[in-house]
C-alpha cells in the first residue's frame, strides 16, 4: 500500500502545475474560454509540447503512460486552473484508437484535434439509446453536446451498424458542425451526419467505448477534485479575510463547520477517484467509475453551492474567479453520466 | 500509488482469519450477529482467547506484552475480527489506560497494572464526562484534594460505559481550582471498592444498560495513584483522545452492516417482490455503499500517512465524522427494511413462534437507536469539526 505518486508522475504533476499556473491564469482562461474558438490554440500547442497528451496513452500505443493514475494526475492539474483545452476528447479518442491498434501519433503530438461523439439528444449517457446509424461506411444521425467538437479536426462517432455498436472516424469537413460556447467555459458542437463518409475504426466497439467512457470519467472526476480543492481554499481564505459584525466571518462556527464538511467531501472524492483510477482497465472498472461519478456529482454540488453561499454576493459576479470554478464543478455532472444515472447503475448491479 | 497490501500483510490477514475461524466460540459469534447482550462473562472469555494468542492489546508494543503491530496490522486485525463477528475489544484498559501508563506511568504502575489488564484481573472504566462537562470536558468539577499521602475525591462522573462491571476507574479530577481550567486537572486511578464510590445505572434510549453514573463521596485513595505529574492530566487526556484513531472510522463494522442490509433486503417482500428490487431502496443502499467505498480508501490513506509519520494526524477527525454518519445511515436502512417488524420491543416475541423479524434482525430498531451515540461520544462530531477548523482550515 502506497499513496505517494511515483517519481515520474510527480514530475509530470510538477511541470504541469508550473506551466498552467504561469500560462493559464484565470484572467486568460476566462478570456479564451468564453469566446470563439473557446480554447487557446497556442496554449494547446504548448501543452502538447510538454507531453501532456503522451501521458494519456500506453507505451505500446506510442504514449508514455495511459494508466488511471496518469490520467488523474493530468486532469487534476487541468481542473486546478479550469483549463478549457479539449484534452478530454483526446483522451477518449486515444482509448478507442489504442483498442483498435490505430496509429495515434498525430493525436498525441497535438497536431490533430479529436472529439468523440457518443451521446445524443434523447440518449445523452446511455449507449443503448444511440440512434445514429452506419450503413456501408456512411453515417447518419446527430451527435449532441460533443465536447471539444467546435475545435475538432476529426470525430470518432459511435453508430449502430446492424446490431453492433461501431466506431467510425469522420473528418470534420464531411459533417455539419455547429460549434458553441458553454455556460462553464470551453466549447462543444452539434454534429449532424447525413450519409457522411466514415472510416471504420472498431466494428464491435461496446467494450472499447465502455473503457473510453470509464477513462473519461476518471478524467472528469480528477478535474473536479482539482477544481474543488482550489475553490475550497479560496473559500477558506475568504472566510479569514471578510469582516462583518466587526470580525472575520470565519470566526462564526456555522460557517466553520460547513467549510469542514466541504473538506470531508473533497477527501472522500479524492479517495473514490483513486479507487476508480486503480481499477481502470480491469473487470470492475465500470462499477467503480460509476461510484466515483456519483459521489463526485454529490460532493461537487455541495462544494460549489456552499462556496457561492459562503462568499455571498461576490461569488454571484462574473469578475470573481470562484464563480467560474463553481460553474465548472456543477456542469461536470452533466458529462458522461450524472449523479442519478450512475447511482442507478450501482444500484442495479448490487 | 499502490492499493494492494504486501504479500506479508496478506499472509497476516489469512492468519487472523484462520485464527477467528478456529477459536471464536459459536455462542459469542451469535451474540454479536444477533445484537444480543455481550455479558461480562462473554467479554472476559473473549479477551482470554485473544490474550492466549498474544493479540489482546492490539496497540501495545512488545516490551509491554503487546504484539507490536503497526497501523496496517491493526487495521487488518480490525477488519477480520469484524468479518468474523467477533466483539469489539473493551477499550478502557487495553487501548486507553494501557497506552497512558506506558507513556506517563511510573515503572511501578506499569509493572503492577499492565499485566493485570492483559490477564483480565482488572476491568477498567473511564471517569471523564460529568453532568456539566461533556464536550467542554476541561470544565470538569470532580475535586481531588491532597491529604497527607492520600487523595480525597468528591464529585460525580457520568456516561461511564460498563462501569457496572468495573474494578477500577481512571478519572480526570480537578486538583487546582485557581488556575486556567486545563492546568488544574490530574489523572488518578480509583479502586471501585473504595468506600464512598457508588455506581448507579443509566437506562438508555433503547432500554439497555451499558452506561452509569459514578458518585464519589469523600473517597480516599493513595497519593501514588496519580498518573504522571500533578495538574498535568489534560495532557494525558488529549493523548488518550488522539492515541488510537486508526479504527475510528469503523469501516469493518460498516462493511458487515452493508452485507446485512443487502441480505435482509432480499428476504423482505414488498409489493410482491424482494425489497432489494425496489429502486428507491436500492438507490439508498447504493449511495451508502459508495460512501463506504470512499471511506475505505480515506481510511487507508490516513493509515498510510500515520504509518509514514509515526502518528495519526488531525485529519483523522474526518474518519470519525464520516465513519459514524455512514454507519448510522446503514443502521437506519436496516431498521427501515423491516418496516413495522422492527417495532416489537427486543425479546418480547422470543419463545413464541410468531417472531416477525428474520433471524438476527429482531433488535434492528434497538441497534439503530443505540447507535445514535456514536456521533456524540469520543468527541462529538461537532467537536471534531472544531478540531478540523483549527488544524486543517487554520480558521
Amino acid at each position: 500500500m502506497n499513496f505517494d505518486l511515483t517519481d515520474d508522475r510527480q514530475m509530470l504533476q510538477d511541470s504541469l502545475r508550473r506551466y498552467l499556473a504561469d500560462k493559464y491564469p484565470v484572467e486568460h482562461r476566462n478570456k479564451v474560454a468564453y469566446a470563439e474558438p473557446f480554447h487557446d490554440d497556442a496554449k494547446w500547442a504548448e501543452l502538447s509540447e510538454l507531453g501532456t497528451l503522451f501521458a494519456l496513452a500506453p507505451e505500446d500505443a506510442g504514449g508514455m503512460g495511459g494508466a488511471g493514475f496518469d490520467i488523474s494526475v493530468v486532469f487534476e492539474e487541468l481542473g486546478r486552473v479550469i483549463c478549457p483545452e479539449p484534452v478530454l476528447g483526446a483522451l477518449m479518442a486515444s482509448r478507442l484508437m489504442t483498442a483498435a491498434g490505430a496509429d495515434q501519433e498525430a493525436l498525441l503530438s497535438g497536431a490533430t484535434k479529436y472529439a468523440v461523439g457518443l451521446g445524443e439528444l434523447d440518449a445523452p449517457y446511455d449507449l443503448d439509446g444511440i440512434a445514429t446509424v452506419a450503413k456501408g461506411g456512411k453515417l447518419s444521425g446527430r451527435k449532441s453536446l460533443v465536447y471539444g467538437g467546435q475545435a475538432a479536426d476529426v470525430f470518432l462517432i459511435a453508430a449502430k451498424d446492424g446490431d453492433a455498436l461501431a466506431v467510425y472516424e469522420v473528418q470534420a469537413s464531411d459533417v455539419s458542425v455547429t460549434g458553441y460556447g458553454l455556460m462553464d467555459g470551453a466549447g462543444a458542437a452539434e454534429v449532424v451526419l447525413e450519409d457522411a463518409p466514415g472510416k471504420l475504426l472498431l466494428a464491435d466497439a461496446g467494450a472499447a467505448i465502455e473503457d473510453a467512457v470509464n477513462a473519461g470519467i476518471v478524467a472528469l472526476c480528477s478535474e473536479a477534485v482539482g477544481a474543488m480543492d482550489v475553490l475550497h481554499k479560496m473559500t477558506v481564505e475568504y472566510l479569514g479575510q471578510r469582516k462583518q459584525f466587526g470580525r472575520p466571518i470565519g470566526t462564526f462556527q456555522v460557517l466553520q463547520h460547513r467549510a469542514v464538511d466541504m473538506l470531508t467531501e473533497i477527501e472522500q472524492s479524492r479517495s473514490i477517484v483513486i479507487k476508480a483510477a486503480a481499477e481502470l482497465g480491469g473487470p470492475d472498472a465500470s462499477r467503480y467509475c460509476s461510484m466515483a461519478k456519483n459521489l463526485i456529482g454529490r460532493a461537487g454540488r455541495l462544494v460549489a453551492e456552499e462556496a457561492i453561499q459562503m462568499h455571498g454576493g461576490i461569488a454571484m459576479t462574473w469578475e470573481y474567479p470562484g464563480s467560474h470554478y463553481a460553474k465548472r464543478i456543477i456542469m461536470i455532472d452533466a458529462q458522461l453520466g450524472d449523479t442519478d444515472y450512475h447511482l442507478s447503475r450501482v444500484a442495479a448491479a448490487a | 500509488m499502490d492499493l494492494n497490501f504486501t504479500p506479508e500483510e496478506e499472509a497476516f490477514r489469512q492468519e487472523v482469519r484462520d485464527f477467528f475461524a478456529e477459536n471464536l466460540p459459536d455462542d459469542i459469534r451469535d451474540a454479536v450477529k444477533n445484537g444480543g447482550e455481550l455479558t461480562k462473562e462473554i467479554m472476559e472469555r473473549y479477551h482470554a482467547i485473544l490474550n492466549k494468542k498474544g493479540w489482546l492489546a492490539t496497540t501495545w508494543p512488545e516490551e509491554f506484552g503487546g504484539p507490536g503491530w503497526g497501523p496496517v496490522e491493526r487495521h487488518i486485525f480490525d477488519e477480520e475480527s469484524c468479518a468474523a463477528y467477533a466483539p469489539r475489544i473493551v477499550p478502557f484498559g487495553l487501548s486507553m489506560l494501557g497506552p497512558v501508563l506506558q507513556k506517563f506511568g511510573s515503572k511501578e504502575q506499569q509493572d503492577y497494572y499492565l499485566p493485570r489488564i492483559l490477564n483480565g484481573d482488572d476491568w477498567w472504566c473511564q471517569g471523564y464526562s460529568e453532568p456539566g462537562a461533556g464536550s467542554d470536558l476541561a470544565s470538569l468539577k470532580t475535586r481531588a484534594v491532597r491529604d497527607g499521602d492520600e487523595w480525597v475525591i468528591n464529585g460525580q462522573k457520568t456516561w461511564t460505559t460498563l462501569g457496572q462491571h468495573a474494578d477500577w476507574i481512571f478519572c480526570l479530577v480537578r486538583t487546582d481550582p485557581d488556575v486556567k481550567q486545563q492546568e488544574g486537572i490530574s489523572f488518578i486511578l480509583v479502586d471501585m471498592k473504595t468506600p464512598g464510590v457508588e455506581v448507579r445505572p443509566i437506562k438508555l434510549i433503547e432500554g439497555g444498560h451499558e452506561v452509569n453514573e459514578v458518585f464519589f463521596t469523600d473517597v480516599r485513595v493513595p497519593y501514588k495513584n496519580l498518573v504522571g505529574e500533578e495538574n498535568k492530566g489534560w495532557t494525558i487526556a488529549k493523548y488518550l483522545l488522539t492515541h488510537e484513531r486508526t479504527g475510528i472510522a469503523g469501516v469493518g463494522f460498516s462493511m458487515l452492516e452493508l452485507e446485512e442490509v443487502k441480505a435482509l433486503a432480499k428476504k423482505i417482500t414488498r409489493n410482491g417482490k424482494p425489497l432489494s428490487e425496489d429502486p428507491l431502496f436500492a438507490a439508498r443502499v447504493a449511495q451508502a455503499e459508495i460512501d463506504l467505498e470512499a471511506m475505505k480508501l480515506t481510511n487507508l490513506r490516513m493509515l498510510f500517512t500515520a504509518q509514514k509519520q509515526g502518528a495519526p494526524g488531525p485529519e483523522t477527525s474526518i474518519l470519525k465524522i464520516k465513519g459514524t454518519v455512514i454507519n448510522q445511515e446503514l443502521k437506519d436502512l436496516r431498521r427501515r427494511a423491516l418496516g413495522p417488524s422492527a417495532a416489537p420491543f427486543p425479546g418480547s416475541l422470543s419463545g413464541s413462534n410468531l417472531d416477525v423479524a428474520p433471524e438476527g434482525h429482531a433488535n434492528n430498531a434497538a441497534r439503530y437507536f443505540n447507535n445514535r451515540k456514536t456521533s456524540i461520544f469520543g468527541g462529538s462530531n461537532e467537536i471534531q469539526r472544531n478540531i478540523l477548523t483549527k488544524t486543517m482550515l487554520g480558521l
